[in-house]
């Protein structure tokens, strides 16, 4: 676990400014200010070590993620308390109390679109199953399909169209009054609606065809006739043998899917106007505010590892077959 | 109609229309079972054993399925009751036990959970009183430790274990009548003995009709009373256990006799095989459905292509379905089969 964090710091602090192009005098000309000299920067560049070796600043970048870190760039010593994910010159900020700070948003926005998109997916994923071949299986699936199998851009576009754009009330009008769910939790929710459904349409689709093509799996297992000579009423037999012996696909797909949105929803975040991690990285990355795209990135991959982690750890809750080694 | 027995199944077909055509499971088959006494359904793969024991619990594919004929159970009909009705009967009055334990339970669910489950449908009990129901017939099965295995997964038993806890969990709820479905194909032959041994015992205590299903001869030849020899979804040769073993009359049930697995003989060593493999469904063979591959086609003068041969009593209950007059039959069965299967 330990190990993978630290491969994945490296790998951000490595490959993010080299891919972003930046030289030394570059970065540090963005932290002494444009109207800087050339003079000046590469003074900058040189107090704040960007011309050490690569291995001497990763070194300092992981210190200042434990230990926290100072940095003097000439005109001022600024602080940035562990844990220090970046300082920002630009906003003149440390990165991480800004990540906590759009946090609750990114997580509001994935828990209750991740609870729509479940209901949904598996409620219609099973319902087609057990109506194989009926019109309603049909559609479902020819939308879920189209749902799975269309780029991103596309489909986020036509449900942007659809329920921010398109809608009778102009519910998208209100984007960007993101209310703490403390302050008011019913204007927390009404804020959220129209993000949550995007969103949720968007992986429900997923889940559908996930979830009726275990169904349809499952379904035809032995234990689910023993369940029926049981004399179990049927509902039961769909849930309790049925959807209990499909899950166990639908809960990595699903724990891999929420530890990549909680590091961001980056379209609809930006659509919504939802000032969260996905528009937070994306505001980083237009302003090329190298730190915070660092910060951003490795948050994110922290909530991946994490996911993975508790997926591995449910697996054996889920299947009692699987021991944990 | 009147109701004799305790269970009587009465001209009882069920077909699955396919895309390849009608696929008939079951076609016809008669029979009947009193409490206490043991049928066993002999057959080869596809000739309709579970598809008929699936029918009589109502569990045959639904909508798709066609289910005609009579099926009366302690004087209910239950072909045309309604499938909830069906279904509180099913785990209370007729329970199954089914031929691979480990497929049949669930694997995400303990042994115990999963008969606490069955006992709890059909009486209205707390989990912690089911849950001793539950480790009292683990118990009874013979499964060691009850009360430390009534927690275990179906995965962390023996196969052997596992059909022992199948059979704890359709007798939970004391059924009035039991079927086993190929109950020890999965298992080895000593083990075999041992479920075999138990579900005799278990039988006479609980004094159930039971319906042994199987394609070995060898595994009904001590429990039952009655067999019933199927072939292509009919019955082909119906009588006691000794009618079955001492004057078998259809060369159909001469070739099971001479092709049942023994112990001292090699599994591959059998000496009548039958030739050739069981019939489509689809495509029963006009007449007699075994003709393909009977021995003695011949002697019925092409009868046995064109006719298919009535279910005649012969004597005392012995019923055969052959066109070869009776006579003949037991002149083929003592001179020509009796001795070679008793070469030994
Ligand atoms: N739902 C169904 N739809 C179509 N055909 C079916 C269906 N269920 C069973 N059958 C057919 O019915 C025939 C009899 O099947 P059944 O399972 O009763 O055989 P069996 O005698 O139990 O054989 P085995 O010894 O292999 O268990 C088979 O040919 C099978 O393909
Ligand atoms: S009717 Fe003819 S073909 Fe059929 S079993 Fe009898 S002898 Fe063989
Ligand atoms: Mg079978």
């Amino acid at each position: 676990m330990l190990a993978i964090v630290s491969m994945a710091t490296f790998a951000i602090f490595f490959l993010v400014p080299r891919l972003a192009g930046a030289t030394a005098e570059g970065m540090a000309s963005r932290y002494v200010g444009r109207t800087a000299t050339e003079e000046t920067a590469k003074l900058a560049a040189e107090r704040l070590g960007f011309n050490d070796p690569l291995i001497v600043q990763y070194g300092r970048y992981v210190k200042g993620i434990v230990a926290g870190a100072e940095y003097d760039y000439g005109a001022g010593v600024e602080q940035c308390p562990a844990p220090c994910l970046g300082y920002s010159f630009i906003t003149r900020q440390p990165v991480f109390p800004d990540l906590m700070n759009r946090l609750p948003v990114t997580l509001s926005l994935a828990i209750g679109a991740a609870l729509i998109w479940v209901l949904l997916g598996v409620g219609i994923g099973v319902l087609s199953a057990l109506r194989r071949g009926t019109v309603f299986d049909r559609f479902a699936m020819i939308v879920a399909l189209a749902g799975v199998s269309l780029p991103i851009f596309f489909t986020g576009l036509i449900s942007l169209q659809l329920f921010a754009y398109g809608n009778p009330f102009n519910w998208a009008a209100q984007g960007g009054y993101y209310v703490t769910i403390e302050d008011s939790p019913a204007r927390w929710a009404y804020g959220l609606l129209l993000p949550w459904i995007t969103l949720a349409f968007l992986f429900a689709a997923t889940y559908a065809r996930l979830t009726r093509a275990g169904m349809l799996e499952t379904m035809n297992e032995d234990y689910i006739r023993t369940a029926r000579a049981k004399g179990l009423v049927e509902r039961k037999v769909i849930v309790k043998h049925g959807l209990r012996g499909a899950l166990t696909p639908i809960i990595t797909i699903f724990g891999l899917d929420f530890g990549l949105l909680i590091g961001g929803a980056v379209l609809t975040e930006t659509a919504y106007s939802l000032n969260g991690l996905g528009k937070y990285a994306i505001d980083a990355i237009t302003n090329q505010d190298l730190p915070k795209v660092m910060g951003v990135t490795l948050l994110a991959a922290l909530f991946v590892i994490l996911a993975n982690l508790i997926v591995d750890l449910l697996y054996a809750v889920v299947d009692p077959r699987v021991r944990l080694t | 109609m009147s109701q004799q027995s305790f269970l009587d199944v009465k001209d009882l077909r069920i077909h699955f229309p396919t895309d390849d055509g009608l696929v008939k499971s079951v076609d016809g088959l008669t029979f009947g079972l009193e409490r206490g006494k043991t049928l066993g359904i002999v057959g080869e793969s596809g000739s309709g054993k579970s598809v008929t024991s699936l029918g009589i619990l109502g569990l045959h594919k639904g909508g798709r399925a066609r289910i005609s004929g009579e099926i009366w159970l302690d004087g209910e009909e239950l072909v045309s009751a309604s499938p909830e009705h069906v279904r509180g009967l099913r785990g209370k009055k007729m329970a199954m036990i089914f031929q691979d334990p480990l497929s049949a339970m669930h694997p995400y669910y303990t042994v115990g959970d999963q008969i606490i489950e069955a006992y709890r449908i059909h009486h209205d009990v707390s989990k912690s009183v089911a849950k001793k129901h539950a480790i009292d017939m683990l118990g009874r099965v013979g499964i060691p430790e009850p009360t430390r295995r009534v927690d275990s997964y179906p995965h962390e038993f023996s196969g052997g274990m596992r059909q022992r806890a199948m059979i704890a969990m359709a007798l939970s709820c004391d059924p009035e009548l039991l079927i086993a479905d190929e109950p020890t194909t999965a298992l080895d032959v000593t083990v075999q003995a041992q479920i075999l041994d138990l579900m005799r015992d278990l039988q006479r205590e609980f004094n159930s009709a039971l319906i042994i299903i199987t394609h070995d001869l060898g595994v009904v030849a001590e429990l039952s009373d009655d067999i019933l020899v199927m072939y292509a979804g009919k019955c082909i040769e119906y009588g006691t256990t000794e009618d079955i073993f001492y004057r078998p009359e259809h060369p159909y049930t001469w070739g099971l006799l001479g092709s049942m697995p023994r112990l001292d003989r090699e599994p591959t060593e059998r000496l009548l095989p039958i030739k050739g493999s069981p019939p489509s469904l689809i495509n029963v063979p006009p007449g007699c459905a075994f003709h393909p591959r009977c021995p003695y086609a011949e002697l019925t003068g092409g009868k046995a292509g064109t006719e298919v041969p009535p279910l005649a009593e012969t004597e005392g209950g012995h019923l055969v379905r052959c066109h070869l007059d009776k006579a003949e039959r037991r002149r083929l069965w003592e001179n020509e089969i009796k001795p070679v299967l008793e070469t030994q």
